[in-house]
């Protein structure tokens, strides 16, 4: 229970950070999701995310940071599994379950539905 | 034959009569006050259809073929046809006049085509060279939005200044002879922009041109706003209305309560969440079409000045650091 | 003639800023916590699921994306996800549900225009400058660190 509460939390207050920007700023959602993940690189390649992770689970792994995280820490990983070659494999290679997931379920889901007007 | 006075006012001597409206909208114009007033009210945002553009394409001609069953005029009677909506080359106009045997001119002037085709079929009824001409315009909310905005699906929070495209599709029939209020004055407008860049706030984006084409009307024809009953503006929106309240006192004339706005009369701006109300070509020209013209049958109002506003926004521009153009049109009604 | 010239474009400007109704910032990011809160507690749920199959750490991350992604897409299928985000703005398009989200919505709303140029081209429309930025930073990081390695 206490997990869950935790991610509750830190999950809550990184979006809001997210709000802030959509109402605060006139930056673009395109943008604000572009702000995230880049942010999620440059914390995770500090080793600054992790924490966050071990602290709150999915509450910081769920948000965009935690995507780029993911790809920072795989990079990392392969640059010391197997060196300069892991610059260009390993942020892909960490994040290809959720790209994969991402591309297989849009395309099934798309066919099987219609988009409708909103109410 | 027709006199320009002023700067930029044309006064019509053959008053083109406006013979019939008819106007059609979708389930959320159904839902507004105004739905006693429309010809039909389709539920289906399809409208039977498979594509949005098919459907927007759909009620434009339906709304053209209600008009011209209430006018009782035949096809044939119909010299032109002018007509224009929001989408990309014209697309819903194009195509809903692709089977009707009558000359097509397509017109883009974004949200105030409605008025831009009363003036220009107008003057070519004043002229002499058309006897009846249909004038057009339509948008739907999903065509608009999957070309201006985002896919209908994707997640946004709407910001509290923008506007609701109707869904709705407007024809009036205008002729040389019969019964109906009469096109006496038009006042095509110039373009203004007055750096706006948010494209969720039309409204401050047309206001200007709103103000700057009814300022040069009265300066033109020597009227003041008491000789006016009412000032409709197409889709400026609750806070464009607002923006042109304050630009017309700014120029020392006071709107009173003469001036109305079809994007904030369509919708319940309380209950139905629209934000600052409606905009999109259907806006002016189904309230037109429908409910101004019944005021004109009632007898509730005697002299109109109708201003089709336009946002002349282009999103490739609008991502290229460019502000949004504005343009108002305005035709002046008497019974 | 110009004749609205009473206000130069500067203070048309200033003065569209300051009378525009602003967001309920307030109510907004309350919204946005709540409902972030909430997909990240779905998250942990799954999480904790996989947990009691004993599954390692990177397994059960990736599993979580994959479930979550799911869900989001299929929210989205159902026409729902746009409500959420509607209420919980942020709340629901930070978090991986909500790139799903950006995702399927373009796929599903220009399959009209074809299975390839229409779901395959448009599926990143949104979605694409988050791929594109994410890999490049994660390049540039790694390369980064790979030189900071080299030195240390």
């Amino acid at each position: 229970m206490v997990d869950i509460l935790k991610a509750f939390l830190l999950g809550g207050c990184i979006c809001v950070i997210g709000q802030l920007l959509v109402d605060l700023t006139k930056l673009t959602p395109a943008r604000i999701m572009v702000i995230f993940v880049v942010a999620g690189v440059v914390l995770g390649l500090f080793g600054l995310y992790q924490p966050l992770v071990e602290w709150g689970g999915a509450g910081a792994s769920v948000p965009l940071t935690g995507f780029g995280n993911v790809l920072a820490k795989g990079v990392i990983k392969e640059i010391e599994e197997s060196g300069l070659l892991g610059v260009f494999t390993g942020g892909i290679k960490a994040a290809a379950a959720g790209i994969t997931a991402a591309v297989t379920f849009g395309y099934i889901i798309a066919i099987a539905s219609k988009p409708k007007i909103k109410s | 034959m027709a006199k320009k006075i002023g700067q930029q006012t044309i006064v019509l001597d053959k008053q083109p009569i406006i013979l019939s409206g008819a106007g059609i909208v979708g389930k959320k114009e159904g839902d507004g006050p105004l739905a006693r007033f429309f010809d039909n009210i389709i539920d289906d945002e399809y409208a039977g259809e498979k594509t949005f553009e098919a459907a927007e394409s759909r009620i434009l001609r339906d709304a053209y073929i209600k008009a011209l069953e209430k006018s009782g005029k035949s096809a044939s009677d119909i010299s032109i046809i002018l007509s224009g909506d929001l989408l990309n080359q014209c697309t819903a106009a194009s195509y809903a006049f692709r089977d009707v045997d009558t000359p097509y001119l397509g017109l883009f002037g974004a949200c105030s085509t409605m008025s831009e085709s009363l003036a220009i079929a107008s003057m070519l009824i004043d002229g002499g060279s058309v006897e009846y001409a249909v004038c057009a315009a339509s948008s739907h909310f999903c065509s608009a939005e999957r070309q201006f905005r985002f896919p209908l699906e994707y997640g946004t929070q709407r910001t509290p200044t923008s506007q609701w495209t109707v869904t709705g599709a407007g024809a009036i029939i205008l002729g040389k002879d019969g019964q109906g209020p009469k096109i006496t004055c038009v006042t095509p407008g110039k373009i203004m922009d007055e750096g706006i860049m948010d494209s969720n706030n039309m409204g401050a984006a047309m206001a200007p041109a709103a103000c700057d084409t009814i300022m040069n009307h009265l300066q033109d024809t020597g009227r003041t706003i008491d000789d006016i009953d009412m000032i409709l503006t197409g889709d400026l929106g609750k806070f464009g209305s607002e923006m042109l309240k304050d630009l017309m006192l700014r120029n020392n004339i006071d709107l009173k309560n003469k001036h109305k706005d079809c994007g904030t009369m369509i919708y319940d701006l309380e209950t139905q969440d629209v934000d600052c109300g409606g905009s999109g070509c259907g806006c002016s020209a189904v309230v037109f079409s429908t409910y101004i013209l019944d005021m004109f049958m009632q007898g509730t109002i005697k002299r109109l000045l109708f201003i089709a506003t336009g946002a002349l926004l282009s999103p490739t521009r609008i991502q290229q650091g460019e502000t949004i153009p504005g343009i108002a049109h305005a035709v002046l009604i008497e019974a | 003639m110009r004749i609205n010239n009473k206000l130069s474009k500067h203070e048309y400007q200033k003065l569209i800023d300051e009378k525009a109704p602003g967001s309920h910032i307030l109510k907004n990011i309350f919204a946005a916590f709540i409902t972030g809160g909430a997909i990240c507690s779905v998250g942990q749920i799954v999480m904790l699921i996989f947990e009691q199959f004993g599954a390692d750490k990177e397994t059960i991350a990736s599993s979580t994306s994959i479930i979550m992604i799911f869900l989001g897409a299929f929210l989205t299928g159902i026409n729902i996800y746009d409500n959420i985000a509607k209420f919980g703005g942020a709340g629901a398009s930070v978090p991986i549900t909500g790139f799903s989200n950006s995702i399927v919505s373009p796929a599903m709303e220009f399959k009209k225009e074809g299975y390839v140029m229409g779901v395959g081209a448009k599926m990143f429309l949104i979605a694409g400058p988050v791929l594109v930025y994410g890999i490049f930073a994660s390049v540039v990081a790694g390369f980064a660190y790979f030189i900071w390695k080299q030195v240390m």
